[in-house]
């Protein structure tokens, strides 16, 4: 049963936390903003509609989303929140989790490709260049923490991080949470990469994208977007908070609590900075990397 | 070899039309390329008809046609001097453009509106796809003109790698309608085409003839931003052609008018332009702040947007000793909550990094393609009606111009100048308002002042919108009616800068580069 407890958690609660980074960025512009559960409302009123579809357009943008949706769902099979095992685990899953995360990304850009618009055509190639940077930083991370562990399952490297290892190897963990957290912006199309809230096509990497889904196929969009936070999310939070008490009220409150700050952490960036030149994206995607392949080489 | 010799005129001053010298082409053309050189800008060209017989040109039938006159209004702003010349031309004449390159959207416009042929000009595309404003049908439409608006031919480039991007008329954003055609390399954008015309109403059709009951509804929604910029154009013309004398307190609330005006607007832009790179602090407040500034107007007026406070004549509103109180004291609540929420942008080095040489146009093109306003001084261009011809209270409490060190004419030059001329018309406002001279509002006849016009007489009205100089012409016939009422929004001027700028930029800089201009699309479509 405690097998099932983090992907409900993560069904149920993804959304709050695409809530906790609005409430936070509207703190900072001073404003009251929308309330925390607004998300929740967004996906209701998105499944309430219908959706139109351009006649230019193939099965494959409407499959786009229900694909992108369902390997969102199957990550969350194989990730651990802190103490809380995976309900599947095997020897290589992280590598398998990476490439759920790439098969997504596939759909989402064929099916931007599909509508033959120049904007999603642009759209596309940006997301495609910065995720060829984006995915060696997050290898080696995870390749960090394997080699300090000693497992290729995502599972045991995430139970075997405590305060002992954090004690003995804390440069080349703080190297690999800093260098992850980057390509969690980058992947989560924050700013200072992306800008989810612009409506300037132009200048837009991810929600350029989705720009004809309209209604049910959106609602997908943005739930498996919530819970795509929700996966880098607990990753970064299970290897950056080393709380492993053995007691399942104190290890779930912590990881817990360690999401809410992390979506607070993302509100306060997106409040206090510009997004960068899209030409110096790759340039800070490639200090990611550099940041993990030096937490990789100096353990 | 000697100049043609044109006729100077003041700002808002009327004079007979038959003082406008009149010479032959090649001296006209001579001494716009001549002056041009030692910076004289063309602030209007425009076509009219004359009431004399036709040049025989030898193929038109001469009964039908009026014979065109092509007049210019040239403004000199280091010399202050506001000139006027003029020459009659037949269907076509050699362009101006490829010498005189500020005429070239001039030249497309009268191409359209007269099918009249400027020979030689690079680029002749419909500027409003709008039917030609000839009175009678002497000569046939081309087939260019009066089509669906951006239905052109298209600048494009051919080649490994290039790709065109095809932006509006419908935006993802609530914005006004406008074609925009990239071709880009990857990323980088090598030309972008402007085609506008898609909010052309007629308005310069509309008012021939005039003033009719409805010109002054037409001079307010011009550009719903810059109400009180053409109100105050138009107010300006009117009593200079009645010889109406406008009292010094209705001349004090009409600079309140126009620098509330531009405080709104240049501080949404500062707002909007920290909202384009994402950078949420200054863009909500000063999102909130303009809303200050516009409330300021309509204290006076009763609307945001300052409709019905100029008028001929005078302003529609009084501000009594209490709104006065409320005015300085919001004036000054504002003044603080603006250097509160803009320094901040200065001081993020996120933002200036986006800003700082983005979308550069430099001086030599800013001067050779004539742009005014705030563009224009954030390149280095010295410029401001409010300096150079000034009227009302500009003439008697002077208003600074902006002080800024960076005139490289990129983003952040654009933003600078903005923010120093929010500080200046601050200090312009707080010294005027404390000596708000005493007086009536109107003129008691102001309601009949439209029927008094001087007959066969030109005015030229400049005024310094927030955007940059507003130049209304009027030419009246022998009846006192309008016989010709060309406008010219300070975009007219602009649009092609914006184009400039994005030349070998990033394609996602251009929201940025946009906003920096921030331009008017009905006020260039009219």
């Amino acid at each position: 049963m405690i097998r099932l407890l983090h992907p409900l958690l993560a069904l149920l609660f993804a959304p709050l936390l695409q809530g906790i980074i609005m409430k936070t960025q509207a703190f900072f512009a001073g404003r009251q903003g929308p309330p925390v559960i607004q998300p929740y409302h967004d996906l209701a009123r998105l499944f309430r509609k219908g959706a139109v579809f351009s006649e230019t357009t193939t099965w494959v943008f409407r499959a786009g989303p229900a694909i992108g949706l369902t390997i969102g769902i199957l990550c969350l099979i194989f990730l651990p929140l802190g103490n809380m095992p995976a309900m599947v685990s095997f020897h290589g899953d992280l590598i398998f989790l990476i490439y759920l995360l790439s098969l997504h990304r596939f759909f989402t850009v064929i099916a931007a490709m599909d509508t033959g618009s120049a904007f999603e055509g642009m759209g596309a190639s940006r997301e495609m260049s910065f995720s060829a940077l984006a995915e060696p930083a997050f290898f080696f991370g995870l390749a960090t923490i394997a080699r300090l562990t000693g497992t290729l399952s995502l599972d045991q490297l995430i139970h075997g991080i405590n305060i002992n290892l954090w004690q003995t190897h804390v440069g080349s963990l703080a190297l690999v949470v800093v260098g992850l957290f980057l390509v969690f912006l980058a992947e989560n199309s924050r700013i200072p990469v992306d800008d989810p809230s612009t409506h300037l096509e132009l200048t837009m990497i991810h929600e350029v994208m989705v720009l004809d889904h309209s209604g049910v196929d959106f609602g997908f969009i943005e739930y498996a977007a919530a819970l795509k936070l929700w996966i880098l999310g607990s990753v970064i939070v299970g290897i950056a908070i080393p709380v492993r008490t053995g007691i399942p009220g104190i290890d779930i409150s912590a990881m817990c609590l360690g999401l809410i700050c992390l979506a607070v952490i993302i509100g306060i960036v997106g409040s206090i900075m510009a997004r960068l030149r899209l030409l110096q994206v790759p340039q800070l995607l490639v200090g990611a990397c550099i940041f993990s392949v030096i937490g990789f080489l100096i353990q | 070899m000697s100049l043609a010799k044109a006729c100077p005129i003041e700002n808002s001053q009327a004079i007979p039309f038959s003082r406008v010298p009149c010479v032959p082409f090649d001296e006209f053309h001579r001494h716009i390329v001549e002056t041009g050189h030692h910076g004289t800008r063309i602030s209007s060209l425009f076509v009219m008809e004359t009431s004399g017989s036709a040049p025989s040109s030898g193929k038109t039938p001469p009964t039908l046609i009026r014979p065109l006159r092509l007049v210019a209004i040239l403004a000199n702003d280091a010399g202050k001097t506001l000139t006027v010349i003029s020459t009659d031309i037949g269907t076509s004449y050699p362009a101006l453009t490829p010498t005189c390159p500020q005429a070239h959207m001039f030249e497309r416009e009268i191409a359209e509106q007269w099918s009249v042929l400027p020979e030689g000009h690079p680029r002749l595309t419909p500027v409003r796809f709008q039917p030609p404003l000839r009175s009678n049908d002497g000569y046939p439409i081309s087939a260019n003109t009066a089509g669906l608006p951006g239905v052109t031919d298209f600048f494009r480039i051919e080649g490994e790698g290039i790709h065109e991007v095809a932006v509006g008329p419908v935006h993802a954003g609530v914005i006004e309608p406008g074609h925009f055609r990239f071709q880009c390399h990857g990323e980088d954008v090598f030309h972008l085409e402007i085609s506008l015309g898609y909010q052309h109403r007629g308005i310069e059709r509309a008012i021939l003839g005039g003033p009719h009951r409805r010109t002054l509804h037409h001079m307010e929604t011009l550009a719903g931003d810059t109400t009180v910029g053409h109100t105050l154009a138009y107010s300006q013309a009117i009593e200079a052609l009645s010889g109406c004398k406008v009292s010094r307190r209705a001349k004090v609330l009409r600079a309140v008018g126009l620098e509330l005006e531009r405080l709104a607007n240049h501080t949404g832009d500062l707002g909007a332009l920290a909202g384009d790179v994402g950078f949420l602090p200054t863009a909500s407040y000063c999102g909130r702040i303009r809303g200050d500034f516009l409330n300021l107007t309509a204290l006076i007026c009763g609307s945001r947007l300052g409709r019905s406070f100029i008028r001929p004549g005078g302003v529609g509103f009084d501000v009594d000793s209490e709104r006065l109180t409320r005015l300085t004291d919001g004036l000054s609540r504002a003044s603080k909550d603006v250097h509160v929420a803009v320094e901040v942008l200065w001081e993020t080095p996120s933002v200036m990094s986006r800003f700082e040489d983005t979308g550069v146009v430099s001086r030599k093109v800013c001067l050779e393609l004539g742009l005014v306003g705030p563009a224009a001084r954030a390149c280095g261009s010295e410029q401001d009606i409010r300096r150079d011809f000034p009227r009302g209270a500009y003439r008697t409490s002077k208003i600074l111009l902006p002080a800024f060190e960076r005139r490289i004419g990129d983003v952040a030059s654009r933003a600078f100048v903005r923010w120093a001329e929010i500080q200046n018309s601050l200090l312009f406002l707080r010294e005027i308002l404390q000596q708000l001279p005493p007086g009536e509002i109107i003129e008691p006849e102001a309601a009949h002042l439209s029927r008094t016009l001087e007959p066969d007489s030109l005015v030229v009205s400049l005024v310094e919108g927030w955007r940059g100089e507003i130049c209304h012409t009027i030419v009246t016939d022998a009846h006192g009616a309008f016989a010709r009422y060309k406008i010219v929004d300070p975009s007219f001027h602009n649009w092609i800068g914006l184009e400039m700028a994005m030349r070998n930029q990033e394609i996602s800089d251009f929201p940025l580069c946009n906003k920096s201009f921030n331009l008017s699309y009905c006020g260039f479509d009219l």
